[in-house]
């Protein structure tokens, strides 16, 4: 077992894992973290997509002993005093989520395109999200409401 | 107060979005073991012998079965009502009993204290398996499948008319055969369950059920040897169902069988790869069709046969597939005589159940791909040839003079003609078709498909909900109903708060808890909001009443008089004037002179028939001469709901029912080697839509003649955006390429259509 520190959401937690295990697991079973979502386990689906150091990262991809001391964001980070944020108010609004399971991923990828700050075209946006899979809603409305949030159409959530 | 009808935002929200839901995944308790499956590698051989001696020698290694640990477990049941078919003897044992009959097939079983060591115990545990040859062709001879039972157990014959007349005196006979390959619902989250043995209540508790928590409480009784009582199943988070998830399997038994045995919670989750070559797959069959028509492409009898791919097993749905399948081939069409010859076949797959649209899909494809060839074959316009067939709007109700599981089968209203002419002038189908046209011309493979269909759901037998308000107003509505992420809470919060008069946002749905209502029949065929909507509706008025009767005598005014506006009784007709009371302070009053501490009233809505609904999908599509590839450039669909809750919901059902059809249509197949090795075992190889692959899907959700059978005249929406999808972008392709003849069968991958180009060619 290796002794390491795991940043989320601001909160250290030091924890102790097998070099084997993955850093969604770490997150989830070490942590009590369980926002992020296990899909596929080989970095297809995007479920346990997080933020590491503030880039996009599958976390089933991902050792956990490459995390150590990096800065995690989670969905469990995005909330704000209690209210959602932009994107979680805009996926409310938009209805661009069913069951939810796929939820953590594309909220975590679309908080990286936000948070860019770069124009995103319809196309990129799209072959961007197309890095995650859903199964239940056919993608228009995640698009439409990721889009809502670059476009400044929705700027911030509802109190809780 | 009208809130059906409206747009709300969805209940189910926060929790989802703030990462606190609870998945099967994300509950845990004390001292829990883990649970993983030692699954066959070869599709079909005699079990020598299973040493576990190594496995069970690992650290952490709680426990390891075998067959003749579980011997005393019955085989999975058939579920009751479900088409049985002469199937009972094709059932799956929890454990493979000697054979093993497709690579998957669960043959032993480790319990560890750690995920990752129980998969490493597992890894141990060597099954000497001598090999078997393996029934892999859907269309191969019949045989022998195992001791007394033939690789085709059920042939059963429907219909109705006199098809052979008609075929004698027919202008022309049309006829081919058409192909749906073998997909499957594949919700995001794998299956997974936890079962706890509660000691002080002497009873067994199931944890991340899904679909039909009643119905499986008392199947698992049945199985574990157990009183009904000694059982309850509570839904938490369920990522997407589409028919797979919440059946009974092998590997839920299994948990709970463990879980009882040792007195220790159990968990198990499956992966990916597990879930790809065991969950239920479903749709792949073979139809052998041939249509009878008048010079005029009127259709006068149909004979369909068809073979359907059940794999190694019966599972807890018995024959609904192939049932089904018969049932909706006629679709919306006249069709004076018809004929349905189902031959249910076992091969050594993984078995198959019902995957979202079952029936629907795969006839829908083969109806309109043989109106497509009725129309080339006649030279006529394809959109000519349904529009000359089409049930009118004054022959509604339509009756089927035949039944689908002793059900009747009544088109019970709708104006198909109007809604068609309605889609086509939404979506701008004359323009389009021009455009396409001269593209065609400038040498481009583009084309468009057009096609119609019937959706069925809304089925009884029953559903009941229990309606309670507390002396603060507070509502809580207790249903067998189940979640698996359609919004069926928000659904059943809006029609409680419209009956009540008060605001639908602070109900809340209690659901999937076997210890808080006696019956349910969970969330399949999309029946909830159709029946646990009307139920709830009757629950909630019977607690409408008292709250009125109670004002009654508080405001001196006859009941009659008074209405429920933004939940404050008063004058009807005249909100805001007179006297009037909240319903909380009309709830505290009536439960200090009734007694207890809610007011609850409980209704069982009861129907013996579906609602029947019509739709059109269009699919644009160009295809790449030299890849082969198809780019779904347009896909719309419109649907006659009768009266939608929440239209908002309804369109989400539609567009992404469309896009996992799309995946059938284009990606998706679970592709098989000659030993039965399956091809398809990660996302790598069974390839779903992403958002690059789809364009936004439209929508016009139509509201028009409501249903007859049910008060609140509701119907179904949770299928009608697959249903069309494999038909709608097929014929697209076969427009496209000039040849609607050359398209037989789905998925239209680049391979088989850069054969299809090249045959042309």
């Amino acid at each position: 077992m290796t002794r390491i520190t795991l940043n989320v959401n601001g909160t250290d937690h030091a924890v102790e894992v097998e070099p084997r295990h993955s850093l969604v697991d770490a997150l989830r079973e070490q942590c009590g973290q369980t926002g992020s979502h296990i899909g596929c386990e080989h970095g297809v689906c995007g479920a346990c997509t997080i933020l590491v150091d503030d880039e996009p990262v599958r976390g089933c991809l991902m050792f956990a002993v490459q995390a150590d001391g990096k800065k995690i964001r989670t969905i469990e980070g995005l909330a704000e005093n209690g209210a959602f944020n932009a994107l979680q108010q805009a996926f409310h609004e938009h209805h661009a989520l069913q069951c939810g399971f796929c939820t953590p991923g594309m909220l975590m990828l679309a908080t990286w395109i936000v948070e860019r700050g770069a124009p995103v075209s319809d196309d990129e946006l799209r072959d961007i999200m197309a890095s995650n899979l859903c199964r239940c809603t056919g993608y228009r409305n995640i698009l439409r409401a990721v889009r809502a949030v670059l476009d400044g159409t929705i700027t911030r959530g509802a109190g809780a | 107060m009208t809130v059906i009808g409206k747009s709300v935002t969805r209940l189910e929200d926060r929790a989802l979005l703030t990462g606190t839901g609870r998945f099967a995944g994300d509950q845990n308790f004390e001292g829990q073991l883990y649970m993983r499956v030692v699954r066959s590698t070869v599709a079909h051989g005699c079990i020598v012998s299973i040493d576990t001696r190594a496995a069970a020698e690992m650290p952490g290694v709680f426990a390891v079965w075998t067959c003749a640990d579980v011997a005393d477990v019955p085989a999975i049941n058939l579920r009751p009502g479900s088409a049985l078919q002469d199937l009972e003897r094709c059932r799956q044992p929890i454990l493979a009993q000697g054979v093993v009959r497709y690579v998957g097939e669960p043959v032993a079983v480790v319990f560890a204290d750690d995920p990752y060591r129980a998969e490493d115990a597992a890894e141990l545990v060597w099954a000497e398996i001598e090999d078997l040859p393996p029934v892999v062709g859907l269309m191969d001879t019949p045989g022998e499948f195992s001791p007394g039972v033939s690789t085709e157990p059920s042939v059963f014959e429907t219909g109705y008319g006199d098809v052979d007349a008609a075929f004698a005196s027919a202008a022309h006979i049309i006829e081919c055969e058409l192909t749906v390959g073998r997909h499957t619902g594949v919700p995001l989250e794998t299956r997974g369950a936890l079962s706890i043995w509660n000691e002080a209540k002497g009873q067994l508790e199931f944890h991340a059920a899904a679909k039909v928590p009643h119905n499986n409480r008392i199947a698992l009784a049945t199985l574990l040897g157990l009183e009904l009582d000694q059982l309850h199943l509570f839904e938490g988070h369920v990522g997407g169902g589409f028919g797979v998830r919440g059946e009974i399997y092998p590997d839920e038994v299994l948990v709970n069988l463990a879980a009882l045995r040792f007195r220790r919670p159990v968990k198990w989750i499956e992966d990916r790869m597990e879930h790809l070559i065991s969950a239920n797959h479903s749709r792949e069959q073979t139809h052998r069709i041939r249509a009878a028509t008048d010079a005029d492409g009127l259709i006068l009898a149909i004979d369909d046969e068809f073979w359907f791919n059940q794999g190694a097993y019966a599972r807890t749905h018995g024959a609904t597939v192939p049932s089904v399948t018969a049932a909706m081939l006629p679709g919306p069409y006249k069709l004076p005589a018809y004929r349905s010859t189902g031959h249910i076949r076992l091969t050594n797959v993984t078995p198959a159940g019902t995957y979202r649209g079952p029936g629907r899909y795969e006839t829908t494809f083969v109806r309109e791909m043989l109106i497509e060839r009725i129309a080339a074959e006649l030279g006529l316009d394809p959109l000519e040839v349904r529009r000359t067939n089409l049930i009118a709007a004054d022959e509604m109700p339509y009756d089927r003079p035949f039944s689908v599981g002793g059900s009747p089968i009544q088109y019970d209203s709708g104006d198909y003609p109007g809604a068609l002419a309605s889609a086509l002038d939404q979506f701008g189908y004359d323009a389009l078709q021009a455009e396409m046209a001269a593209r065609r011309a400038a040498g481009e493979l583009a084309g468009v498909g057009l096609i119609c269909f019937v959706e069925r759901g809304g089925d009884g037998p029953f559903d009941d909900v229990r309606v309670e308000m507390a002396a603060d107003g507070s509502v809580e509505v207790v249903t067998g109903v189940a979640s698996v992420g359609q919004g069926a809470e928000t659904v059943v919060a809006q029609v409680c708060a419209e009956t009540l008069g008060i605001d639908y946002s602070g109900i809340v749905v209690t659901h999937g808890q076997t210890d808080r209502i006696a019956r349910g029949q969970g969330a399949r065929a999309s029946r909830v909001t159709v029946m646990t909507g009307n139920a709830t509706h009757m629950a909630a008025s019977g607690v409408r009443t008292i709250l009125l009767e109670t004002a009654a005598g508080l405001l001196q005014s006859p009941a009659e008089t008074l209405d429920i506006v933004d939940g404050v009784i008063g004058l009807a007709g005249s909100p805001g004037d007179g006297p009037s009371l909240t319903v909380a302070e009309a709830a505290a009053e009536a439960i200090c002179a009734r007694g207890g501490t809610h007011l609850a009233v409980e209704e069982t809505f009861e129907i013996d028939r579906a609602t029947y609904s019509f739709g059109v999908h269009l699919a644009a599509v160009s295809v790449d001469p030299m890849t082969a590839g198809v780019t779904v450039e347009r896909y719309a669909i419109a649907y006659d709901i009768g009266r939608a809750v929440n239209p908002m919901l309804v369109e989400g059902q539609l567009v992404g029912g469309a896009v996992q059809g799309i995946g059938g249509a284009l990606l998706e197949e679970f592709l098989y080697d000659e030993a039965g090795q399956p091809l398809s075992v990660t996302f790598a190889d069974y390839l779903m839509p992403t958002a690059a692959e789809v364009p936004d899907i439209e929508c016009l959700v139509l509201e028009g003649d409501r249903s007859t059978t049910n008060p609140l005249g509701l119907k179904s929406g949770g299928d009608a955006g697959v249903t069309g999808a494999g038909a709608a972008i097929a014929a697209a392709i076969g427009a496209a390429i000039g040849k609607p003849e050359t398209v037989t069968r789905l998925p239209v991958s680049p391979r088989r259509l850069r054969d299809i180009l090249k045959a042309k060619s």
